[in-house]
C-alpha cells in the first residue's frame, strides 16, 4: 500500500468513527452551517461534537501548519481528505471568512505573533470574521475606497463606511481596507484588523431581492485601531487585498476536487417525470439539462486541474479569475434550470411546502455570484490583460 | 494522479511539438491539398512518425510499442491538431490499437507489432450512415466455409482507400462482431471522397467478402466491448485533436488582435473583443482539462471514463467550434480568404466534430448515462 493509500485508509476510518450521522446530511439552510464565533449558537449537539473533534485533529483547516491549529497536510493529502469527506457527504465542520480569506493572507503576510494569535483562533472557530472591502463609491473600482484612518501616533482613528459586508451583524472582528495615505492611490491603503465591538462601529443589514439579508452596511465613526493591528506593510494593504481576492476567487471556484458526481438532469428527472422511453419528460429542457451537465462535469475536471496546478505553483497567477468567471456563470445557469424544472411550484415564496420559498430565494441569491468578489466583466478584463496580454486592457 | 503533464510527458511534448511545427505545419496540408494528393497524408512524414516510435505509442512494449497511455497519445494529437497535420495516427495508432489491445488474440498478435513498426495503416469502418450511429449495424457476417462472408456498406471511413486493414463491425447470429478485413480481400472496395478539410474518407462496400474465422477481433458475438474500447479511445483522441485545432485558431486570433489596427487603434484594445477572447480562452481551458480527465480515466481503466469521454467530445467540440468561429470573425475579411490559415482550422474542426459523434450525440449520451 502506498503512503497515500495508507493515509486515505486512516482518514476513512477516522471519519467513519468521528463524523456524527447528522453531519452527513446535506446542508439545507444557513443554520446548518457552523460559522463559529462568540455569538454562534450550535443548532444541535452533533454540530458541536463534530467541530470539537475536527478542531482536536486540526481538520477544520487541514492544510494549515500544526502550530497554527491545522493538521499540516500536504496538497495531495488535503485532496484525499476532501475526497473522503465528500465520499460520506460530511459537512465542513466549520466555515468562515477567517478560514477562506483572512487565514491565507495571514499565512503569507502575517508576523509570527499574528499567525499564532489569529490563526489559532480561526482554526478553533472562536472568532468570526467579516470582510470590509467595498464601499458605496468603490465597487468594481475598489482601489478608490475612501474610508480613512487618521494617524494619531500609536493608533488610527477610522471614519467611513463599507458595504456588502457579509454577516457583519454576526461577526466578531473585521479585516478592513482603510486609506492611510490620501496622496497615493494604490500604495496608500492599509489592511487593518479590529473588533466589531469597538466604539463607533455600527451595522445595518441590507434587504436583498431574495428577501434575505446576508450583507450589511457597516459604519465607522471615530473608531480607534491600535497600530499593531494591521497585516503586511503600512500603506501596502492593496498587495494583501489582491492576494486575498485571488484566494477568494480560488475558493469560489474550488470545489472541483472530489465532489460527488451528481447530474442536474438526473435529479430533475425525478421531479419532472419521464416519458415511456425513460427520458426526462420535456425534450427541450432535457437537452438544456444535458448541455448543462456537460458543462458541470467539464468544470469539475477544470476545478481538479486548477487545484492541482495552483497548489504546486504551476497555475497562471490570474487563472483563479477564469475559474471564478466560469464557475459563477454556471451556478447562475443551474438555478435558471432549477426554476424551469420546478414550474409554478418554484414561485411560492412563503409556503411550508416550498420551505419558505427556498428555491426562488436561492435562485435570486445566485445573481450576485457574478457580481461579488469581482464581476464577470472585471474577470474578463483581468484575463484579457494578465493572461492574454491584450493591448491597452 | 494530478491533472497536469508530468516531466516525461512534457519531454514528449518538447520533442513532438517542434517536429510537427517544422516538418508538417499548416503549409504542409496546403501543399498536399494544392497538389491534389491522393493518399490523404504524406508517407514521408509518416515514416518520421515511425522513426520516433509514435505509431506504437499505445502498443504494449512486448509487442514492439512504447506502452504509453492516452494522456501521451493526446499530446501528439493536440500537436497534430495545432498544425492541421494530415495523418492516420488517430485511426491507426489510437482507435485500432485500443480495439486490438482490448480483444487480444490472433489479430492483436498480428497487427499490433505491424502498427508499432509502421508497417500497417488501419481504418475504422464503424458507421453506416451520415450521422454517427455505431449501434446501428446492418452489415452482416454469415458463417461460410471456414469463416464468414461479410456484406454491407460503411460510411465516413477515413483512410479507407489506403488502409492495409479495416476494422469492420458486422452482425453475426451471435451478435455484434468486429472483423479485421485485409486490404486485398475480394469484394472489398473503397470509394474515397474529398472532404471539406481536404482529407479523404471512403464509402466502403463489402460485397460478400470472405474472411477466415480468425479474422474475428476478440470473440464472435463479443464485439460490443471491443467496439466500445475503440470508440472511447478514438473519441477522446478526436477531442484532444480538437483542443489543438481550437488552440491553434485562438493563438492566431490573439496574435492578430495585437497587430491589426483600425480606427487608429489595435483592435485588441476594444473591450468587446477582449471579453469575447477572454471567454474563449476560458472555454478552451475547461475543454483541455476535460479532455485530460477523460485520458486519465481511460489510462486508469476507470468506469467513470465512459461518461467523461462523451463530456470531453461534447465540450471540446463546443470550445473548438467557438474558437474557429471567433477566429474567422475577428480576422474580418482576411479570415474569409483561402490564403489565410484560419479557414483551414474551421474546416478541420468541422470534420473532427462529426467524427465518432458530434456535440448533440455526446450530449444526449451524457443524459442517457445519467439515466435521463
Amino acid at each position: 500500500m502506498s503512503e497515500q493509500d495508507a493515509f486515505r485508509a486512516d482518514v476513512r476510518i477516522w471519519l467513519e468513527e468521528n463524523c456524527p450521522a447528522e453531519m452527513r446530511e446535506s446542508v439545507k439552510g444557513d443554520d446548518d452551517v457552523c460559522w463559529g464565533g462568540r455569538k454562534f449558537l450550535f443548532k444541535n449537539e452533533a454540530q458541536k461534537l463534530w467541530l470539537d473533534r475536527c478542531v482536536a485533529k486540526g481538520y477544520t483547516v487541514p492544510d494549515w501548519p500544526t502550530e497554527y491549529g491545522g493538521a499540516g497536510l500536504s496538497a495531495e493529502q488535503t485532496k484525499i481528505f476532501k475526497q473522503e469527506m465528500a465520499r460520506i457527504h460530511a459537512r465542513p465542520p466549520l466555515q468562515s471568512f477567517g478560514i477562506w480569506m483572512l487565514g491565507p493572507a495571514l499565512l503569507k503576510f502575517g508576523t509570527e505573533e499574528q499567525k499564532k494569535h489569529y490563526l489559532t483562533q480561526i482554526a478553533r472557530g472562536e472568532i468570526r470574521w467579516c470582510q470590509g472591502y467595498s464601499e458605496p463609491g468603490a465597487g468594481s473600482d475598489l482601489v478608490s475606497l475612501q474610508t480613512y484612518g487618521e494617524d494619531r501616533g500609536d493608533h488610527w482613528v477610522v471614519n467611513g463606511s463599507k458595504i456588502w459586508t457579509s454577516y457583519a451583524d454576526q461577526a466578531d472582528w473585521i479585516f478592513c481596507l482603510v486609506r492611510t495615505d490620501k496622496t497615493n492611490k494604490y500604495q496608500g491603503i492599509t489592511f487593518m484588523l479590529f473588533d466589531m465591538e469597538s466604539q463607533g462601529v455600527t451595522t445595518k443589514p441590507i434587504l436583498l431581492i431574495s428577501g434575505n439579508s446576508p450583507f450589511c452596511e457597516t459604519f465607522f465613526d471615530n473608531v480607534t485601531v491600535p497600530k499593531t493591528q494591521f497585516i503586511g506593510e503600512l500603506n501596502r494593504g492593496w498587495d494583501v487585498a489582491k492576494y486575498l481576492l485571488g484566494h477568494e476567487r480560488e475558493m469560489i471556484s474550488g470545489g472541483g476536487a472530489g465532489g460527488d458526481m451528481v447530474s442536474l438532469g438526473a435529479a430533475m428527472a425525478k421531479s419532472i417525470g419521464r416519458n415511456d422511453a425513460g427520458e426526462l419528460d420535456d425534450p427541450i429542457l432535457r437537452a438544456s439539462m444535458a448541455a448543462f451537465d456537460v458543462d458541470v462535469f467539464a468544470y469539475r475536471a477544470m476545478g481538479e486541474r486548477f487545484m492541482d496546478m495552483w497548489k504546486t505553483g504551476r497555475a497562471h497567477p490570474a487563472s483563479s479569475n477564469m475559474m471564478k468567471y466560469v464557475g459563477t456563470e454556471l451556478n447562475k445557469q443551474r438555478y435558471e434550470l432549477l426554476m424551469s424544472a420546478g414550474g409554478s411550484a418554484t414561485l411560492e415564496w412563503e409556503s411550508e411546502d416550498s420551505d419558505g420559498g427556498a428555491r426562488p430565494r436561492a435562485w435570486l441569491r445566485t445573481k450576485a455570484n457574478s457580481i461579488e468578489g469581482g464581476t464577470s466583466e472585471v474577470m474578463l478584463n483581468v484575463i484579457a490583460k494578465r493572461i492574454l496580454d491584450l493591448p491597452g486592457a | 494522479m494530478p491533472l497536469y503533464h508530468n516531466d516525461d510527458q512534457l519531454m514528449l511534448k518538447d520533442s513532438v511539438s517542434p517536429f510537427l511545427a517544422e516538418k508538417a505545419p499548416v503549409s504542409h496540408l496546403r501543399r498536399l491539398r494544392d497538389d491534389r494528393d491522393e493518399t490523404g497524408f504524406s508517407r514521408a512524414i509518416w515514416a518520421e512518425f515511425v522513426e520516433m516510435g509514435l505509431p506504437g505509442m499505445l502498443v504494449p512494449e512486448a509487442q514492439g510499442g512504447l506502452g504509453m497511455g492516452h494522456m501521451e497519445a493526446g499530446i501528439v494529437l493536440e500537436e497534430i491538431g495545432r498544425n492541421l497535420t494530415p495523418s492516420p495516427f488517430l485511426s491507426t495508432s489510437v482507435g485500432a490499437v485500443a480495439a486490438l489491445s482490448k480483444a487480444g488474440g490472433t489479430q492483436a498478435d498480428r497487427w499490433l507489432p505491424a502498427i508499432a513498426a509502421g508497417k500497417a495503416i488501419v481504418a475504422l469502418a464503424i458507421d453506416e450512415q451520415a450521422r454517427h450511429r455505431p449501434e446501428r449495424v446492418a452489415t452482416s457476417a454469415v458463417r461460410s466455409g471456414n469463416g464468414f462472408r461479410i456484406s454491407g456498406k460503411k460510411a465516413f471511413v477515413l483512410h479507407g482507400h489506403v488502409a492495409d486493414m479495416m476494422i469492420v463491425s458486422a452482425q453475426c447470429d451471435e451478435g455484434l462482431t468486429l472483423f479485421a478485413v485485409p486490404q486485398n480481400a475480394n469484394g472489398l472496395s473503397a470509394d474515397p471522397r474529398r472532404l471539406v478539410d481536404s482529407s479523404l474518407a471512403s464509402h466502403v462496400t463489402l460485397d460478400g467478402v470472405d474472411v477466415d474465422a480468425d479474422a474475428v477481433i476478440g470473440d464472435v458475438g463479443g464485439g460490443e466491448a471491443v467496439l466500445q474500447a475503440l470508440l472511447a479511445a478514438t473519441r477522446t483522441g478526436a477531442a484532444a485533436e480538437m483542443v489543438g485545432v481550437g488552440q491553434g485558431a485562438m493563438d492566431m486570433t490573439i496574435g492578430y488582435l495585437k497587430e491589426r489596427k483600425q480606427f487608429g487603434r489595435l483592435i485588441g484594445e476594444f473591450q468587446a473583443l477582449q471579453h469575447r477572447t477572454a471567454h474563449l480562452y476560458s472555454e478552451m481551458e475547461v475543454a483541455r482539462a476535460t479532455v485530460m480527465k477523460a485520458q486519465q480515466l481511460l489510462d486508469e481503466g476507470s468506469d467513470a471514463a465512459t461518461l467523461y469521454v462523451s463530456v470531453a467530445k461534447a465540450k471540446a467540440g463546443r470550445a473548438a467550434n467557438l474558437a474557429v468561429c471567433e477566429a474567422v470573425q475577428m480576422h474580418g475579411g482576411i479570415g474569409m480568404t483561402d490564403e489565410f490559415d484560419v479557414g483551414l482550422y474551421m474546416k478541420r474542426d468541422r470534420a473532427l466534430a462529426e467524427y465518432m459523434g458530434d456535440i448533440s450525440y455526446h450530449t444526449d449520451r451524457v443524459a442517457r448515462l445519467n439515466g435521463y
